[in-house]
């Protein structure tokens, strides 16, 4: 008895969360791909297994080219967030020397997070627009005649808001991660006689890489599932995989809308799935 | 992980909710109307009504509570939301509030019974629109699904519609509008006279369209039309033929640069065009409120095409009877009363029973929103502040010159699923 409650109590104590992430993940997961195979007019769906929505997403140069272009602003959004997530915390973990200025600094960071994102990206555009504080500003210093119009409505602008919004999903775990790094590790770096450079390439680039790999998801997961920057940055110029299905659903074509979800989680999960097998983020958590 | 999207879309309807409830105030303290039977008030009714249209106007439930005793539980939808949920679940609402496009999709399915026009008091005062397709006699019946192809069944039971004016109304009309282009009229430099006018290249980089499937679509169609590249059999349910012509056209335009943006939401339009990003574009009426309400110049163009159109009413869910029933008629006619086509008309809409909303407006608003005169003073939103200057007469003229040239009307079409799809190639191109 007393040993098979001992087995058992792995188990019980895994199934709370087994049931969570049951009734909130799994299972609309599930209902999402069955209803995938659907068929479905204006009124309703219809219970069947038509490989119909399937065939009409890949089949489409249009699915193609929205992927690519979602993905474009993944790997741009990525490599900038990193670049600049990564010197951020880098200045926070090892230049900054107390403890209390670290953390009023990296609240700081925070702090626009405290408004709606959607407002966050909204302000960019008197900054950015035709008749906007960057265009008044070089058209009144006499530096352009014309306002620049591929400041707003671009991708330019996409990534540009992108990056604002998701900065900070690169920061935080890297200075987590950077924070747990021995500073004896540098002394001893240092002692080898290894430069400024030598140190953050060889010694705190390596050990600060699960954090980067745990920001790169967030990043990366959050931009493949974004339409609303895409729509008011782009000014709808630009596509994205969840502008699409937006688009789908606005006229209740949910199963088309269905398999389209299914694809863009099979990839993201590959995505996920290639980050971790770069990086044991287990090794650090 | 926490997603944050979040919507920002404000409709049109919303936007008027925003107003209504600030007016609500006011409206109430000047109930004036007496004479109904209150009935109601000793047996307690609610109606649930749930849809796009007036739903969102708490004024009225408040103004119904304190005329007829009966509650109004409203639920706003946005229309595609509103047409799924009168077919799927019949029995959570009373009163659907919905769109003439809605209706020729759920009507058929059985979940809204038509109404006896001998129990509609105010059934001869709905103006012949709803009727005939014809405000006036020598109107031209507009494309799209006209309020009148759907209005009529034979006989109660009956899934089809009928092709005239019948006994049984399938909905009553509540309220409805003209939109058009609206542009900068500071900025364009030019007369703007037809749809075709927004592919000028003289404002390449400066044009807006909408982002909604199936109203920037019938832009387009209107726009293609105009501009001679084509005629379409029906603007509202094109051929796929037609879908792919009108697409490729606006992938054309897109990648020559022509427009600056598509906007999806009611703000987008707002900001596009008070911030001078677009001269011209579509748009809805109360936008052009909102940007003249920051001072700017914005017009609400009339076109010589004409105009495209959208309206809606309220139908009776099939369940209703007895009791319930009664008091659903009995709004009806209070609603067809005057009172609320008054207060509609006050927003730049319009009302299905013009005759009886004129007796609740003033001589000079009736003469500023319904006969397209000179405003004699300033015309107060319902909240009180000013709307337009004294000596301001409205984009378009009168109601007769604005909803007797209608081109179309909101439709859905046939071959949806494909005009989606292309249409998602459009935005992807």
């Amino acid at each position: 008895m007393n040993n098979f409650l001992s087995r058992a109590t792995p188990y019980i104590q895994a199934t709370s969360l087994l049931l969570i992430l049951g009734f909130f993940l799994a299972i609309p997961i599930l209902l999402l791909l069955v209803v995938s195979f659907w068929d479905y007019d204006f009124v309703g769906m219809y219970p069947g297994f038509l490989t119909f929505n399937y065939a009409e997403t890949l089949g489409s140069w249009v699915t193609w080219k929205t992927y690519g272009n979602t993905l474009k602003f993944a790997a741009l959004v990525w490599a900038i967030t990193a670049f600049i997530g990564f010197w951020v915390a880098y200045f926070l973990a090892f230049h900054v020397r107390s403890a209390t200025t670290q953390m009023i600094l990296f609240l700081v960071c925070t702090v626009p997070f405290l408004t709606s994102n959607i407002i966050r990206m909204i302000s960019w555009i008197p900054v950015l627009g035709r008749n906007g504080l960057i265009n008044s500003g070089l058209v009144g210093a006499g530096i352009v005649d014309q306002p620049v119009e591929w400041l707003l409505y671009s991708d330019f602008a996409v990534v540009l808001a992108m990056v604002h919004l998701y900065t900070l999903f690169m920061v935080t775990p890297i200075f987590n991660t950077m924070m747990r790094i021995d500073k004896s590790l540098v002394e001893a770096a240092r002692d080898a006689g290894a430069r400024d450079w030598q140190v953050i390439w060889n010694v705190i680039l390596p050990l600060a890489k699960p954090g980067v790999a745990i920001g790169s998801i967030f990043v990366v997961t959050l931009v493949m599932a974004d339409f609303s920057t895409v729509q008011v940055m782009s000014g709808g110029q630009s596509a994205s995989v969840a502008l699409m299905m937006r688009n789908q659903m606005s006229l209740l074509q949910y199963p088309a809308a269905a398999a389209n979800a299914i694809v863009l989680l099979a990839l993201v999960l590959f995505m996920v799935a290639g980050i971790l097998r770069i990086v044991d983020i287990r090794k650090e958590l | 992980m926490t997603e944050t999207i979040k919507k920002t879309g404000i409709s049109r309807r919303n936007l008027l909710k925003t107003g209504a409830a600030a007016a609500a105030g006011t409206a109430l303290g000047t109930g004036v109307i007496t004479g109904f039977p209150t009935i109601w008030a000793q047996n307690p009714i609610t109606l649930r009504q749930f849809g796009t249209g007036v739903s969102n106007l708490n004024a009225i439930a408040e103004k119904c509570k304190a005329d007829l005793g009966i509650t109004l539980e409203m639920t706003a939808t946005d229309s595609d939301a509103a047409a799924q949920r009168a077919v799927t679940q019949p029995d959570s609402y009373d009163i659907a509030d919905i769109e003439y496009w809605i209706l020729k999709k759920v009507f058929p399915t059985g979940v809204i019974q038509p109404m006896d026009i001998s129990r509609l008091t105010y059934y001869d005062k709905i103006v012949p629109l709803f009727k005939t397709g014809k405000l006036l006699p020598d109107s031209v019946i507009a494309q799209g699904t006209a309020p009148h192809t759907v209005g009529y069944v034979e006989a109660p039971g009956e899934k089809t519609f009928a092709k005239g004016e019948t006994g049984w109304f399938t909905m009553v009309p509540t309220i409805y509008n003209a939109d058009t282009l609206g542009i900068r009229p500071d900025l364009v430099g030019r007369d703007i006279t037809t749809w075709a006018d927004i592919m000028d290249p003289a404002f390449k980089g400066k044009t807006a369209i909408i982002n909604v499937p199936s109203i920037g679509i019938m832009d387009a169609a209107m726009i293609m039309e105009a501009m001679g590249n084509i005629t379409y059999g029906d603007k509202g349910n094109m051929t796929t033929d037609e879908i792919d012509a009108t697409i490729d056209f606006l992938i054309k335009a897109k990648q020559d640069g022509q427009f600056r943006a598509f906007w999806k939401s009611f703000d987008e339009s707002v900001n596009l065009m008070s911030s001078g990003e677009v001269v011209i574009q579509s748009m809805w009426s109360p936008a052009v409120a909102a940007v003249r309400s920051k001072g700017i110049a914005c017009k609400y163009q009339p076109l010589k095409e004409g105009y495209r159109s959208w309206g809606g009413g309220l139908g009776l869910a099939a369940h209703l009877e007895g009791a319930q029933l009664d008091a659903a008629y009995e709004y009806i006619n209070w609603y067809t009363s005057g009172w609320v086509g008054g207060y509609l008309n006050r927003q730049g809409y319009y009302s299905a029973a013009m005759d009886t909303a004129k007796e609740h407006m003033s001589a000079d608003e009736w003469g500023y929103w319904i006969e397209g005169k000179a405003a004699a003073g300033d015309i107060l939103a319902p909240d009180g502040t000013v709307m337009e200057q004294a000596g301001a007469i409205r984009d378009g003229g009168s109601f007769e010159e604005r909803m007797g040239k209608v081109a179309c009307w909101n439709s859905v079409m046939d071959e949806d699923r494909y005009m989606v799809r292309r249409w998602n190639e459009f935005i992807a191109a």
